[in-house]
């Protein structure tokens, strides 16, 4: 059937849908939209990054235009100060503990989930799925003097704990099916091999999941990225900014040198944007059901 | 099958409504009614250990401060010490009676709907041109979700400068001869609410279009392989096929929409600031919140809000699973997965 299907549908569906693996150019019409979108996207950006090759005469005279001449001193002033650094440290200090957390806790809970049967499994389910409608900014206030009480406010640990707390729905609801899908068999010989469920946990399930790890890690990691209320309440020393924090903190005290406001938003910019270049196989693949249990 | 997280949410929607949050947070110590009688304990044992942890994080750092909130919302309690001056509905008395109150509400709902209308078409149809095999198009995609990528901060950074009176936009427009539209567009209440379904528009519509791409590309491409040879047009089998079989997925994005529209506040507390915003006409229910809970020390008050919050996403939510999602649950999705 899929034979004739494959030999048949190509002629009769050239003009409108191919569905060979190979692509092909589509129709002009088609990238012309898909470019006049792209322009809408990137064009507020690019003016963020233009902006910071201008002047502030250069923005006051034609706030649209472009730099004339090319100026270079207000990223080198940005690269060059500690500020900028330190916020760029404390903003990977939370993500990368918060994924590491959310990552392995998150996968401990979802191979409970996917392959223990016992009474309470589902409740336990759905309090984690319950949590996707817990947002923070309900829980902000208690939050912040949970953290507070803890001793830990002005102390990224004090980020970084809520954060996982907030990052595991997620990464449950998207692990369990992941591990679900694991062959029960392999399961068994191990078994047979005399491996622990335990050792099973921590030698075949960590290493197969790797591709839904990564999916959740990503999310863990943006969300931790961007995050601003929580570090909003939490920290009020400039030394401990993650940069969402330092970009409002600069721009509203350089408010009136605009090129530099602007340069030092897009340099932030920039670790996201190369984070999300190097894993957006698997940022729009994960979205898109590339990965395929 | 798939494991991506849309298609994991819709499946296993259900639970959320059907238990309580916070049902059982000792469920990792099940009663032991198992006849497997020597295994028993080591797998309890193993369920503690495995579970245990997450379990700890996330109910002290999700459940347990919003329960707190719900306690604190009783009293006036600028944060110092516990909480004594209880006035029991009192803080909800005056929320339900503030007009400022009142308007970030509505200011929500504005934003709840015009999200749906101006984004979900235009996400569509995108999409929908996006589902071919057609040169270019992991790069297309990918230009099309970095503003999903960029922080909040960044967005209402970049936009404030762009959008203020002697800004970019106006400087646009009066170069290329517009310049009769000329706006105060961040400070007029007239338009300032337009200004930000244009930064919301811009900055969410990626999700949107990859979610509808990921829904497309879960349609088996036998439906379309048979569409075509009993000669159905590229425009029938989009309006027969991809439209209906995306239903599922809309409704996902909708729901999502939904709940980040109620919640929305980095973007209006970045651009207009906790106080200018209620002037501007786009506070919404979390600057409130903010405004006057944290800000103005009044912790019991803003813990109230929260909760008037939390109730009214709660009840929508509620409310949308019950009517709009559950028809996915026994429907397309789940027949398709299995």
């Amino acid at each position: 059937m899929t034979a004739t299907a494959l030999r048949t549908a190509p002629r009769r569906a050239r003009r409108s849908r191919p569905n060979r693996n190979g692509d092909r150019w589509g129709s002009p019409v088609t990238y012309f939209i898909a470019l006049v979108f792209i322009a809408a996207c990137l064009g507020p950006i690019l003016y963020i990054v233009l902006g910071g090759f201008r002047s502030n005469s250069q923005i006051s005279v034609s706030p649209a235009g472009l730099p004339n001449p090319w100026l270079f001193d207000n990223y080198l002033g940005v690269l060059t100060s500690t500020t900028f650094w330190q916020e760029i440290g404390n903003s990977l200090i939370v993500g990368v503990a918060t994924t590491a957390a959310v990552v392995f806790l998150g996968l401990m809970v979802s191979y409970v989930l996917a392959r223990y049967e016992f009474k309470g499994r589902g409740a336990m389910y759905s309090l984690f799925a319950a949590g996707l409608m817990f947002p923070l900014t309900v829980a902000i206030t208690p939050l912040y003097i949970l953290v507070k009480d803890l001793g830990l406010t002005n102390n990224l640990l004090g980020v970084i704990l809520p954060q996982i707390g907030f990052a595991l729905p997620t990464t449950v609801i998207i692990l369990v099916p992941f591990i679900k899908a694991i062959p029960v068999e392999l399961e068994e010989a191990a078994a047979l091999d005399g491996a622990s469920r335990l050792g099973f946990f921590f030698r075949m399930v960590m290493p197969l999941s790797i591709p839904g790890v990564v999916t959740t890690g990503i999310l863990a990691f943006i969300g931790s990225w961007n995050n601003y209320l929580l570090p909003l309440f939490l920290l009020n020393d400039q030394s401990t900014f993650t940069l969402p924090l330092g970009v409002q903190a600069f721009s509203s005290q350089y408010s009136v040198d605009t090129a530099k406001v602007l340069a030092f938003t897009s340099l932030s910019m920039i670790p996201a944007l190369v984070f999300f270049a190097l894993f957006q196989k698997r940022i729009v693949g994960g979205l898109t059901g590339a990965v395929k249990g | 099958m798939s494991s991506t997280g849309v298609t994991a949410l819709s499946d296993q929607q259900p639970p959320v409504g059907t238990h309580k949050a916070g049902d059982d947070a000792r469920a990792s110590s099940p009663a032991g009614r198992r006849p497997r009688r020597k295994a028993d304990w080591r797998k309890r044992f193993e369920i503690t250990i495995l579970s245990g942890p997450a379990i700890i994080m996330f109910v002290a750092f999700v459940i347990f401060p919003v329960v707190l909130a719900a306690y604190y919302g009783f009293f006036r309690w600028k944060g110092y010490g516990a909480p004594t001056d209880f006035v029991g509905f009192g803080n909800y008395l005056i929320i339900f009676a503030d007009k400022a109150f009142h308007d970030a509400l509505m200011h929500n709902g504005i934003i709840v709907v015009l999200s749906l209308i101006l984004q979900g078409p235009v996400a569509i149809v995108l999409a929908l041109l996006l589902n071919q095999k057609i040169r270019g198009r992991t790069i297309i995609r990918v230009l099309i979700f970095v503003p999903y990528v960029i922080s909040e901060v960044i967005v209402g950074t970049g936009w404030s400068l762009m959008l203020q009176t002697s800004g970019a936009v106006n400087d646009l427009l009066q170069s290329i001869g517009l310049g009769a539209l000329r706006a105060d567009w961040l400070s007029d209440p007239n338009i300032a609410i337009w200004s930000l379904m244009v930064i919301i528009s811009w900055k969410y519509i990626g999700f949107a279009v990859i979610l509808f791409l990921a829904g497309m590309q879960s349609i088996p491409d036998e439906l379309f392989e048979a569409a075509a040879i009993d000669g159905a047009s590229y425009w029938q089998i989009q309006r027969r096929i991809t439209l209906p079989l995306l239903g599922p997925t809309v409704r996902i994005w909708a729901f999502l929409s939904i709940i980040g529209s109620l919640q929305l506040f980095d973007l209006v507390y970045i651009i207009w600031g906790q106080y200018v915003a209620a002037t501007a006409g786009t506070s919404t229910m979390a600057t409130y919140m903010v405004a006057n809970g944290r800000t103005s020390g009044n912790y019991g008050f803003g813990n109230a809000v929260a909760v008037v919050m939390f109730v009214i996403s709660l009840v929508i939510a509620l409310i949308y699973q019950r009517f709009v999602l559950r028809r996915d649950m026994a429907g397309a999705i789940t027949e398709r997965k299995k």
